[in-house]
């Protein structure tokens, strides 16, 4: 094959690498959405969120200590070495979890029956709220996040391909980050996890339940609230496990909570309540930029990431309005 | 007692249909307008100009302009920031590519050039409805701003690809560029403001006001009674754009004078507005300006307070603000839908009674 | 109603109209007309196709089959809006009033395919636009004082209880001064007094202005004294059609509201 080939090949491996990860993002959406009915916006944040609070365990930071120490004149910053990754990520879910129960306590019990597009505002506020408060508890610096996950390029692969070049010409091989292959066979684990659990338990069965209908499940004796609980935190896992893949690829910083900004259009591909949509979708969008930029985005001055995926939605809105695995909409008066 | 509408009898329906029919509100807004347009710019410094009063101004134009999309047609818009870029961008390349024409039409034609686009960006909204067109309405902010950075002949052809306003005057008087004086630049954008607040709330309540709200509160019957759909979207996503526009315009050639696409325009500002909104009443006119006081003045007042009296670092009392802020939002959101013009509202009511509540 | 009143030609037609969604059939092979000042009922059990009859007639919905005639012409595939404009004004089963708004706007809006001003007017509130604004206001005010709802002119319709919004929507309908009105179920829910209103306002909108309604309705007793001819759904297919008391002794009509094995 020629070398041209073989960089569009790795321009499409890498699109599909990052495409896993928007799918991470929009998985979390999805059960929200399906659970719910509401438009998290604050998924991103969740994960930025998520990713702050675990580095901060594993190294060990006191948590809102800049406030403290502004406001007392103190000057403490850590209150010990830090723990092992996987403790870390033990109290990183429990603060998660709680985050889910404040979010149903707080906020959604009682915009239970507003519009859709309410509740999707007020995410947009929790998203707000979140970010201010994730950086008020462990600062806004930019941070290192290293679970210990291994990174950098992969030889093996480097070594299999070279061969593929025709004869004689210039080629090193292709260049694949190893973390994005863990991140992407973390990836497949949580969603078949997610599948059994759903399948399989009772809680999953309550879950669809909800999912379909939720006055006919609270009439069948499920808590709603309890539900809703369940999915905040699920939704909380799932950010976490983006949290920790982005964070470990590109550091955890502010422009995290941008990628719940893409992960939008993938949701418009793939339809709000289709988990293999969200998945299909992610992979589209991180291809097509990726494609797209490495073709297109010369000749018109590039960065074209940074709008590729929501014009490739408004375009595909335009013809199949309910998304690539959503129903048809019939409209009734 | 201190609010009256009893006593105020209306014996034609014309007095009925006035622009404020309620003689007090008349009195009131009349005060206000003589003290914004023959006091405030004796006593207006730049401290005032700079972080309160242009600002403030700039952003009612956008909170008018979403609400009118938002608010009384219901579609959400998130690329406020895009369409107040392409108000800036078009009010730069007519200032310099026609350097005679007079600064009030620049504005007015950046307004116009940007309603065009923003009924290019409406025209999905005849198919997709809700949040997939808040998304949908995402490709316009980032499309427009990536447009503005990439292509030189926006910012002609600029080294540093930031534009700046040449200085343009009114009647002799700088009212654009380095050295137009505070005065001259509240009084100019005031004059914006009054009379583009006037002609939305005239709007509202006729018949264009009347379809976009129709749309809003249910489409397919708005259909059903004789709303032309696409008439009554792509009107809302014109006018609107139109004011965002002005806004824009504004927000670069009077109130910052150089602007940088990303840092400028960015989504961030989409947001801004749509807080706006929310906070002081999504459908009123009022509640633009007071969402727009509101969120100007915020940020102000907890940088004074914070920095200045605890002597907090700047970049917390940022994440401070970001809280509340959020907060705030849903707390609106949950409590009072309507927010501040419905809380003034159900005030009114109260002051009606007062002092005897029975 | 006696079947002694005189009509004029037909408003309306429907000839062999068939309706289906995806593989559902809503509608099979209807036809029927609807006179000229004539009060024309559409019955049937839940499910029949009344709705979607009402739908096609206003171009909610597009048959697949079949033929349209209003007001003398054939009718071709239109937008909803412009067969609104054409003359033919309806309510809705579940209310589907303008919440937001007052009473008073809803009326208004009910007139905005006689509303011609331009946007510049409009914004300036003067000159064409505040004429034809208060010219229509005046023609809804008579509707409010005919519907006695004066005292909610201004109150948002979302506040009112079931039974007004029932009536400013039928008071939306007549805003439109519609050639043709239907009424899906205007009675559906109310009290005695609340029908007893409703019929009065029925039959003299009927009376006094002359207009021609075709209304879907539940409550057989109410449709034996107000309606002039009636149309039997069942299925989606057409079982009867005629004068009351020719339907009320049809045998067809009999099974199917009382419920006959079907093979």
């Amino acid at each position: 094959m020629s070398p041209m080939i073989l960089n569009t090949i790795e321009v499409m491996l890498n699109g599909l690498m990052t495409g896993v990860m928007y799918s991470l993002v929009a998985l979390g959406f999805v059960l929200i959405f399906k659970a719910s009915g509401i438009f998290n916006y604050a998924q991103g944040v969740m994960a930025l969120f998520a990713a702050l609070t675990l580095v901060g365990f594993q190294s060990g930071q006191i948590p809102f200590s800049h406030l403290i120490n502004v406001v007392f004149g103190t000057d403490y910053h850590n209150w010990g070495p830090g723990m092992n990754a996987f403790l870390a990520i033990l109290l990183t879910m429990a603060v998660m979890v709680l985050l889910a129960w404040l979010v149903e306590r707080l906020v959604l019990r009682h915009l239970v029956n507003q519009e859709p597009i309410i509740l999707f505002m007020a995410t947009i506020g929790l998203a707000f709220f979140m970010e201010g408060l994730g950086d008020m508890m462990w600062g806004a610096n930019i941070k290192v996040l290293d679970i210990g996950l291994p990174s950098g390029g992969s030889f093996w692969w480097e070594d299999v391909t070279r061969v593929w070049a025709t004869e004689g010409s210039d080629y090193y091989g292709m260049y694949i980050d190893v973390l994005d292959l863990w991140a992407a066979g973390i990836a497949i684990v949580l969603v078949v996890a997610l599948t059994l659990f759903s399948q399989y338990t009772k809680t999953g069965r309550a879950l669809r339940a909800v999912a379909d209908d939720h006055q006919a499940a609270l009439t069948v004796g499920i808590s709603l609230r309890t539900i809703w609980i369940v999915v905040w935190s699920i939704a909380g896992f799932v950010a976490l496990v983006a949290g920790i893949m982005w964070g470990s690829k590109s550091g955890i910083q502010f422009s995290l909570s941008l990628i719940a900004l893409k992960a939008l259009p993938v949701l418009i591909l793939g339809g709000f309540t289709s988990i293999p949509g969200a998945i299909v979708g992610g992979l589209i969008i991180g291809v097509g930029e990726k494609l797209f930029e490495f073709t297109i985005g010369p000749l018109i001055g590039g960065a074209t990431e940074n709008w590729f995926a929501y014009v490739l939605a408004l375009v595909f809105l335009m013809f199949r309005p309910q998304g690539l695995y959503g129903d048809k909409i019939i409209e009734r008066v | 007692m201190f609010y009256r509408e009893s006593g105020d009898f209306k014996t034609s329906y014309a007095a009925d249909q006035q622009t404020f029919p309620i003689r007090f509100d008349r009195i009131v807004i009349a005060l206000v307008l003589v003290f914004a347009f023959a006091v405030v710019p004796f006593f207006i410094n730049d401290y005032w100009e700079k972080s309160i009063l242009l600002p403030f101004l700039v952003w009612s134009l956008a909170a008018l302009g979403l609400n009118i999309l938002t608010g009384y047609c219901g579609q959400v818009s998130l690329g406020t920031g895009g369409f107040m870029a392409v108000g800036a961008y078009a009010c730069y390349k007519l200032t310099t590519g026609f350097p005679d024409l007079n600064i009030i039409f620049v504005i007015l034609l950046s307004g116009g050039i940007t309603a065009l686009v923003g009924i290019v960006f409406g025209l999905p909204s005849l198919r997709i409805k809700g949040f997939y067109l808040a998304v949908a309405t995402l490709a316009s902010q980032f499309f427009l701003v990536w447009l503005f950075n990439k292509v030189p002949w926006f910012y002609n052809y600029s080294a540093s690809g930031q534009i700046s306003m040449p200085e343009r005057t009114l009647f002799g008087t700088a009212v654009t560029g380095s050295a137009a004086t505070p005065w001259a630049t509240y009084l100019f954008s005031l004059l914006f403001v009054v009379v583009f607040a006037f002609i939305a709330r005239n709007l509202t309540r006729g018949r264009l006001g009347r379809s976009w709200m129709a749309i809003r509160d249910m489409d397919i019957a708005a259909e059903i009674i004789g709303v032309p759909p696409l008439q009554a979207k792509l009107s809302a996503f014109a006018v609107s754009s139109f004011y965002i526009g002005l806004s824009g315009a504004l927000f670069f050639g009077v109130y910052l004078g150089a602007v940088e696409p990303t840092e400028a325009f960015g989504i961030d500002k989409s947001f801004l507005v749509l807080f706006m909104i929310i906070i002081g009443g999504l459908g009123s006119i009022f509640g633009s300006f007071v969402g727009a006081a509101f969120m100007t003045l915020l940020p102000v007042l907890f940088k004074n307070i914070m920095v200045g009296g605890f002597g907090w670092p700047t970049d917390m009392v940022q994440h401070f603000i970001f809280m509340l802020v959020g907060g705030l939002i849903m707390f609106f959101l949950i409590v009072e839908p309507h927010g501040l013009a419905q809380l003034w509202r159900v005030t009114k009511e109260k002051l009606r009674l007062w002092p005897f509540p029975h | 109603m006696n079947s002694t009143r005189k009509f004029g030609d037909p408003i309306l037609a429907v000839n062999n109209i068939s309706l289906s969604f995806g593989g559902v059939k809503a509608l099979t092979d209807i036809s029927f007309d609807i006179l000229q000042g004539e009060i024309r009922a559409i019955i049937g059990p839940n499910g029949a196709g009344k709705s979607s009859m009402l739908n096609v007639i206003n171009g909610f919905y597009q048959p697949q089959e079949g033929e349209v005639w209003f007001d003398g012409k054939l009718r071709g595939p239109l937008r909803p809006y412009e067969i609104a404009r054409q003359g033919i004004a309806r309510t809705f089963q579940n209310i589907a009033l303008f919440k937001g708004m007052s009473t008073l706007d809803n009326l208004m809006t009910g007139r905005i395919t006689k509303m011609h001003a331009n946007m510049f007017w409009q914004a300036l509130w003067k000159g064409k636009a505040e004429n034809e604004e208060l010219e229509h206001r005046e023609r809804v005010e008579h509707i409010i004082d005919f519907l006695e709802i004066q005292a909610i002119r201004k109150t948002p319709v979302g506040r009112l209880p079931y039974g007004l919004q029932k009536r400013v929507e039928l008071g939306r309908a007549l805003a439109a001064e519609s050639k043709l009105l239907l009424l899906d179920e205007p009675m559906a829910g109310m009290n005695l007094e609340e029908k007893q209103d409703m019929c009065r306002f029925i039959l003299e909108v009927n009376d006094q202005f002359g207009t021609t309604i075709a209304l879907i309705e539940h409550d057989m007793s109410v449709v034996m004294d107000i309606a002039d001819r009636v149309v039997v759904l069942d299925y989606g297919k057409k079982i009867g059609d005629g004068y009351p008391d020719e339907v009320r002794n049809d045998k067809d009509v009999i099974d199917a509201y009382l419920g006959v094995a079907h093979d």
